[in-house]
């Protein structure tokens, strides 16, 4: 069964297609890397799976319910790691993951019990009581990291979730995840600049550029279609050398400036 | 026995956020309290006795509930727009992906704002207290109470809304200028509507705070314009209005 289904998904900013007709689906119970160079439409792809930005055109189906008109539905479902910051910077680590808990609705219990647990998985349960504006851009990571999981979805979406953290971080976290992929069947669906981190987690890929897919496989699939050696090599060999920083850039700066006013 | 978590307790832990917040940030309370320090010492002894001799009575027991309604304003739509924050500093995406409907979250929003404002009220209070402001009758701090909790929902709920529709805050300055002065300003808060010309009188009667500043003033005991049922139904009609139009609002916003 297919846990997220993907059909025709577009989004324009004004003039600007962000992404062009995204089509994917991903196994229930496995874990998937969307991969792209900067500004190829993974986040923008994320936004709209995870009901934050409207789709100008296409369909997407989580576990069967769709996001676009079945909002809170979907919710309940998914939960998420984003990119950018989003803990409370004046509250405790303590008090941003049990806000989190009751958010979605868990026990007093369940939610005492997750949280120290995740709060030990990242090296925080020690800190727990700091008001996170005094904490290091690594620890709010991890926070954010621990508070994704607090309530163990269906479908779990990482944006980027081991930037700037070491190697030892990242692997308590990938192990975390991929027992939390094991053992509760959540499927996970991450995109990561880390090529060697895809190629270890995950058993499918797919490579996005300028707003399209551009090849789908498990990373053994990519390797052999490309002909070369690493996970690395294939994307770059699938998304050229050049580097795209810029146009990502403008992208954003254009959406932030243009749209002072929504409406 | 565990209690599933239900939506009573999402709407407390949001007006608790609220109240930590505000509890934590000395810097503002202290901060805020002196725009109304400044008005109640320059104006209501400046002016005090121009007033008195135009036969007004004592201006400080006039001025002190417009800016304790001004107390209430500021914070108010301060907290309203706090959403501008959250969106820059991400803490909106957290609450938008939540399952939770989005009436729940604004409400939650909207009542911590509401106490914290009716809190500085209650601080303004007692400085105009200090300063030599009297409450005639004691039994109608209930009603005062009332007033300024009713005027603290308002103006958050119109604070959501606005803020809603913004992305970041370059329009900050906008929304102080050409709506909460205003607002503040034309609503009988500093002088009375009574002998006021007849165009303010009629921008003040649309102003919604004007009701509030009357009921204030009616509350603690310095005569009122409109009557206090009155008040109490233009202000209870607007801030229901502003609940629905903010929760719309809100609901709207993509990220």
């Amino acid at each position: 069964m297919l846990s997220i289904e993907v059909h025709n998904l577009q989004k324009r900013f004004g003039d600007l297609a962000a992404v062009q007709g995204v089509s994917f689906g991903v196994e229930e119970g496995s874990i998937f890397a969307f991969l792209g160079p900067n500004g190829a439409g993974k986040t923008t792809t994320i936004r709209m799976l995870t009901t934050l930005l409207k789709p100008t055109e296409g369909t997407i189906l989580l576990n069967g319910v769709d996001p676009v008109h079945h909002e809170d539905e979907a919710r309940k479902l998914f939960g998420i790691v984003f990119q950018d910051p989003s803990i409370d910077e004046e509250l405790t680590a303590y008090e941003n993951m049990d806000l989190h808990g009751v958010l979605y609705r868990m026990s007093r219990v369940l939610r005492a019990e997750r949280i120290k647990q995740l709060m030990n998985v990242v090296e925080l349960w020690d800190r727990k009581d700091e008001i996170v504006k005094h904490f290091s851009g690594g620890m709010r990571r991890r926070l954010e990291i621990a508070r994704g999981l607090i309530h163990h979805p269906k479908i779990l979406f990482l944006d980027e979730p081991t930037i700037g953290l070491d190697p030892q971080t990242r692997n308590h976290i990938w192990s975390y995840v991929k027992g939390l992929n094991k053992e509760e069947g959540i499927t996970v669906f991450l995109t990561t600049h880390y090529m060697e981190e895809a190629d270890r987690v995950a058993d499918y890929v797919a490579v996005i550029d300028h707003g399209a897919i551009v090849a789908q496989d498990t990373p053994e699939g990519l390797k052999q279609k490309t002909g070369v050696a690493s996970l690395e090599d294939a994307f770059l060999s699938l998304t050229g050398k050049s580097i795209r920083e810029e146009s990502a850039g403008s992208i954003d700066q254009m959406r932030m400036h243009a749209r002072v006013w929504r409406r | 026995m565990e209690k599933i978590t239900t939506t009573g307790s999402i709407i407390y832990v949001l007006w608790l956020r609220q109240l930590k917040r505000y509890a934590r940030s000395r810097a503002r309370v202290i901060g805020s309290l002196g725009q109304p320090l400044l008005f109640l010492v320059a104006l209501g002894f400046g002016f005090g006795p121009v007033y008195q001799k135009a036969g007004g009575g004592n201006y400080i027991e006039f001025l002190a509930p417009g800016v304790i309604a001004m107390g209430v304003l500021f914070t108010a739509m301060f907290a309203g727009i706090e959403i501008i924050w959250d969106r820059q500093f991400g803490f909106l995406k957290e609450m938008l992906v939540a399952p939770v409907s989005r009436l729940t979250i604004v409400i939650g929003r909207t009542l911590g704002g509401a106490t914290v404002a009716t809190l500085q009220g209650c601080i303004v209070l007692l400085l105009s207290l200090v300063i030599g402001f009297h409450i005639t009758h004691m039994g109608s701090m209930f009603l005062g109470l009332l007033f300024m909790f009713l005027v603290a929902v308002l103006f958050t709920a119109f604070g959501t809304a606005v803020a809603s529709m913004l992305e970041d805050m370059q329009g900050f300055q906008l929304i102080m200028n050409f709506l909460v002065m205003p607002t503040f300003f034309l609503s009988g808060a500093l002088f009375p509507i009574d002998t006021a010309p007849q165009f303010l009188k009629l921008i003040a009667a649309f102003n919604p705070l004007s009701y509030g500043v009357d009921g204030l003033r009616a509350a603690f005991g310095a005569g009122g314009h409109f009557g206090i049922p009155l008040d109490l139904l233009v202000l209870s009609l607007a801030t229901l209005f502003l609940l629905a139009v903010g929760s719309y609002l809100f609901s709207k916003i993509e990220i």
